[in-house]
């Protein structure tokens, strides 16, 4: 085995490992990473939505921004670059995280919750997957965003990065900005808002994810879309490496917990789980990379990915605020509408944009 | 010697425009790209194929290979 499929298994590993110790510091069930949650959690931390549960500065996201900046920086990596139907990529970011949260996790929290024990994260799987082969079938076609331009200034790059500081200083700082409304920042009181390990061991597990998630280019749609495009088992590893890893902890730390019913910050609407990833798994190839590597490539420059995250934090606001978010519960009629029309809608999206010599 | 450009596309682009080029039947081909991620796996893939890659310009910002049967 090459050394690449050795740095993703290791990577998969600490990622695992990380991930049980933060639930163990105080993070909800099965949620010591989440892509899709912790952006969801932040929008509501700065009232772009007002779901009293979930509304936390999540210091993991900062500290992964922050860690993929400095690795990229330091190997030269770094470089502002944009322009790839930036406004396509924002709805599509969108859409991802309305399937994310119709589901309750992104990809990388599937994997966690798999390694729970919770079988309906595996009915998502199955739908991350056909999604998946799903945005593929565009791609055979000749799917293109068109090329993003390296730009005359790398200040523009910077701007994600900036955000992220800024974000963990008003959480230091601890500002109420209108205290007579609660908020913001708003942080909840109740779970899973609530939960969250300390803002240092936060803050210092997501700097080491993302260092090494930017050094392996872990992307969790590309593992099985390289796979099915070109027998590649690279970004594969890493689902080996997390999911062992995650099962192993937490059978020794009696969390492990096999079945469908009363599984943490989960439901069992099973169809709604089965499309709610396969929107995310559509989403994701169509715009090159699941949320974790959206975060990434923002941190490294991309500016095309820094709008897909925004546009996810746009999501996250539009899920909660009209009311398409699942709860424990299960979906709800507005979130199966949107989760359908979105599928169709990227679709099209996907359709219209084939090349023509393709 | 013809020249493939995959200057800032998005993954898996670059793989894809390659595979299809090399299916071709190109027995010399000239990829210019932009990141080293697109670097990387287009190397990879063209040698996983049986191609030779030589790396005739590697900066922060572009890269040129020549791939050969």
């Amino acid at each position: 085995m090459d050394r690449g499929k050795w740095f993703m298994i290791v990577t998969g590993i600490i990622i695992g490992g990380l991930a049980v110790l933060l639930v163990a510091q105080g993070n909800p069930g099965n949620m010591g990473f989440c892509i899709a949650c912790f952006l969801r959690d932040i929008a509501g931390a700065l009232g772009f939505h007002r779901a009293a549960a979930v509304q936390y500065v999540r210091p993991e996201l900062i500290g992964l921004i922050l860690g993929a900046f400095l690795a990229a920086f330091s190997s030269k990596e770094f470089k502002s670059r944009g322009g790839s139907s930036t406004f396509v990529r924002f709805f599509l970011g969108m859409f991802m995280m309305i399937g994310a949260l119709v589901f309750l996790g992104c990809p990388l929290r599937d994997i966690l919750r798999i390694g729970g024990g919770d079988l309906n994260a595996v009915v998502g799987l199955g739908g991350f997957i056909v999604g998946i082969l799903w945005g593929i079938f565009f791609l055979k076609r000749g799917f293109n965003l068109g090329a993003a331009k390296s730009q005359p200034t790398q200040a523009g790059g910077y701007v994600y990065v900036i955000l992220a500081v800024l974000l963990l200083g008003l959480l230091l700082a601890g500002i109420n900005f209108n205290p007579a409304g609660g908020g913001p920042l708003f942080f909840s009181t109740v779970a899973p808002g609530s939960l969250h390990a300390g803002l240092w061991w936060s803050l210092g597990a997501g700097l080491i994810v993302g260092v090494l998630a930017q050094k392996a280019r872990l992307c969790l749609s590309g593992g099985f879309r390289d796979f099915f495009l070109i027998r590649d088992t690279t970004l594969l590893m890493a689902y080996g490496g997390i999911l062992v890893t995650v099962i192993i902890l937490n059978i020794f730390l009696g969390k492990f917990n096999l079945g469908f019913a009363n599984q943490p910050v989960a439901h069992s609407a099973h169809i709604w789980n089965f499309l709610g990833l396969f929107l995310v798994g559509q989403c994701a190839v169509l715009l090159g990379g699941c949320p974790l590597r959206q975060m990434i490539l923002g941190s490294e420059g991309d500016m095309d990915a820094a709008a897909t995250v925004v546009g996810m934090v746009a999501g996250a606001a539009v899920a909660h605020n009209f009311m398409l978010a699942s709860s424990s519960k299960g979906a709800t009629y507005y979130g199966e509408v949107a989760l359908l029309a979105g599928i169709i809608i990227v679709s099209l999206i996907g359709w219209a944009y084939r090349e023509g010599d393709a | 010697m013809d020249t493939l450009d995959v200057r800032g596309l998005s993954c898996p682009i670059p793989v894809l425009k390659t595979k299809k080029a090399l299916e071709k039947g190109y027995q010399e081909l000239k990829i210019i790209g932009s990141s080293n991620v697109s670097r990387e796996n287009v190397s990879k893939f063209a040698v996983s194929q049986g191609f030779k890659v030589e790396v005739l310009k590697e900066k922060p910002d572009e890269w040129n290979i020549i791939v050969t049967k």
